[in-house]
């Protein structure tokens, strides 16, 4: 064997020297996630029991539980998925199985992308002026799933296309072969093979949901309400709207209060993140083509 | 090649018009609705937030003082104004320096993750990103008011710790998730070939990132900045709870400020439907429709421009 000359020596060490400065920063930057996730559970936890998450706050939201919120934020995802799992599918579709390579096709892609980088408080204000407003649903449930599900379409589009591009063209081809038209192949063959990057893509939206606030809250969100809603053209209260004002609008609120409704919050955003990095990892290695 | 299961000619006529053929002709009108259905609502978007401030731009609308003056004293009894220079400031500074801790750790954790590592570390850290990408804002407003606020306190020995620098560096912790997956994005697509023949002369792996990876990738990396720049430009709720939220033109980090999307989230709630005060933020509302639309065109003709070019 040779041995290294200066030069390799010099090279090793410097490619040692930036791969731990490169490495250094990497953990850096996700430090934050553990610290916080840390420190919720070292201060929310305590305070996080059944009792908590099911029980309705009581003397002025400075005790008692989280369960309108709870509830309100699985009612506002809820709508939100009905409106835009069909809706976003359906572009998807369009999109991987339907549209040309033309410029009609790239506008709807720029659309997309701009619809992804719009602030969420302008579609706090879109919600406002066209669905409170101009179709007269009043500040409900109704009015800010549909804001919420407008903001997630994009991740819903763009995670369904990928999942639909991803099954391979002769499996269409063999199955026009056999005399089906594009919608039976599509139905029996493309969508079955997507599946399960569509429901990942469907998981992370529901996280999203979960966490906003700027969309709901002049839609639908209320600060506080006594009784439960009853129908969609109620206003709920909402977990991460309940954040914002126990940590800013109530005075005197224990310390742990807010620490346990972040963690609530924080805890299902990134379960269902779990949810769906697991899905897309079993998607990966079970993988057939 | 035998034909033994080949249906009867005689009896398919090759465009018969059944209930299969007129399923897939009503789908593909509904998939086409689905389809065109995010171009409506981008139009829609600024179609609605036009028509609630559009009676401000033609009423007490002032092009000099709405841009120009840093006075927002919308509750005025006597003399309202509705300038909105100090919440540009303000928005401006925080997503200054969000982008001077973003743009290098997110730049640097996309070399490592894409270009230096790979396996289980590689797995692990891409997670973690994700996870920090997934923090709502209102949790990242709580963690900038109760963990940073104090600490910004003790260390630096000022009065409030809710200002530029803590916004500052929440906004860049939440844009450079993005910014990191967008650059790794860049790297990937850097062709093999490429890292293949500078590692044949003799480079290392940091000198192929360094010398070839990077440059390749360079209009991938701007992109990756102007999307965290719109992506930190339009945060609302943590920017609300952790900037201070007073009006001010910032003259250092320790400074309190008032962002454009704060504005709009602390007071439209308060507002009368139609008035003044409520027009002027629905027309904050364009001015911010507007900028993030001029970033997100810009930063996907960059992307588009370097897949063209391969």
């Amino acid at each position: 064997m040779f041995s290294p000359t200066a030069l390799n020596l010099r090279n090793r060490r410097r490619e040692r020297w930036f791969r731990s400065l490169f490495l250094l920063t990497t953990v850096i930057l996700v430090f934050p996630v553990v610290a916080i996730l840390g420190t919720l559970i070292a201060k929310g936890g305590p305070i996080l029991s059944l009792e908590f998450l099911f029980t309705e706050p009581r003397e002025g939201m400075t005790a008692g539980g989280i369960f309108p919120a709870l509830l309100g934020t699985v009612l506002l995802v809820t709508v939100s998925l009905l409106a835009a799992v069909p809706l976003g599918v359906a572009a998807a579709i369009y999109l991987s199985e339907y549209a040309a390579e033309s410029r009609f096709t790239r506008v709807i892609n720029l659309a997309i992308v701009n619809l992804a980088g719009v602030p969420s408080i302008i579609h706090a204000l879109f919600g406002l002026g066209a669905f409170v407003l101009f179709l007269d649903l009043g500040t409900s449930i109704l009015a800010a799933g549909l804001t919420l599900a407008i903001m997630n379409l994009p991740i819903l589009i763009v995670a369904t296309v990928e999942s639909l591009q991803a099954v391979p063209k002769a499996f269409r081809e063999a199955c026009w072969t056999m005399g089906a038209t594009r919608w039976q192949t599509i139905r029996m063959v493309v969508l079955p093979n997507s599946l399960t990057g569509i429901l990942t893509g469907i998981i992370l939206a529901v996280s999203r949901a979960a966490g906003e606030t700027a969309p709901i809250m002049f839609t639908g969100a209320a600060f506080f309400i006594p009784v439960l809603p009853e129908s969609v053209f109620d206003q709920t209260m909402a977990l991460s709207l309940h954040l914002f004002v126990v940590t800013t609008q109530v005075p005197g609120v224990p310390e742990a209060l807010p620490y346990g409704v972040a963690l609530t919050l924080v805890g299902v955003v990134l379960a269902f993140n779990a949810l769906a990095i697991g899905f897309r990892t079993h998607l990966r290695r079970r993988k057939k083509w | 090649m035998s034909r033994r299961h080949a249906p009867p000619r005689a009896e398919r006529k090759p465009d018969r018009r059944d209930l299969g053929w007129y399923v897939d002709k009503a789908v593909e009108v509904a998939v086409f609705v689905g389809g065109v259905s995010a171009i409506v609502f981008v139009v829609g978007i600024f179609v609605f937030i036009t028509r609630e401030g559009l009676g401000f731009v033609t009423g007490p609308f002032d092009f000099r003082q709405f841009f120009l003056s840093p006075r927002w004293r919308p509750t005025s009894e006597w003399n309202p104004t509705y300038g909105i220079l100090a919440l540009f400031a303000g928005t401006a500074s925080v997503t200054g320096l969000a982008m001077l801790v973003a743009v290098p750790f997110s730049i640097c954790a996309a070399v490592f993750i894409g270009e230096l590592t790979a396996g289980r570390t590689r797995e692990v850290l891409k997670v973690l990103v994700e996870f920090l990408a997934a923090i709502p804002s209102v949790v990242w407003g709580f963690i900038g008011l109760s963990i940073i606020n104090p600490l910004i306190i003790n260390v630096f020995d000022v009065a409030v710790g809710l200002n530029v620098l803590n916004s500052g560096v929440i906004l860049g912790l939440m844009a450079a998730p993005i910014m990191t997956s967008i650059a790794e994005d860049a790297f990937r697509a850097v062709p093999e070939t490429y890292r293949e023949a500078a590692e044949a002369m003799g480079a290392t792996r940091w000198q192929v990132t360094y010398k070839v990876v990077i440059p390749a990738a360079k209009n991938g990396l701007l992109a990756a900045v102007l999307l965290g720049i719109g992506r930190a430009f339009g945060e609302t709720m943590a920017v609300l709870m952790a900037s201070g939220h007073s009006i001010n033109l910032p003259t250092s980090v320790f400074d309190s400020v008032r962002a454009l999307t704060a504005t709009i989230a602390a007071e439209l709630g308060e507002t009368a439907v139609g008035s003044d005060h409520y027009r002027a933020l629905f027309t904050i509302g364009i001015v911010l429709f507007l900028i993030t639309f001029a970033i997100n065109l810009t930063a996907d003709l960059v992307i588009r421009g370097t897949r063209r070019k391969e």
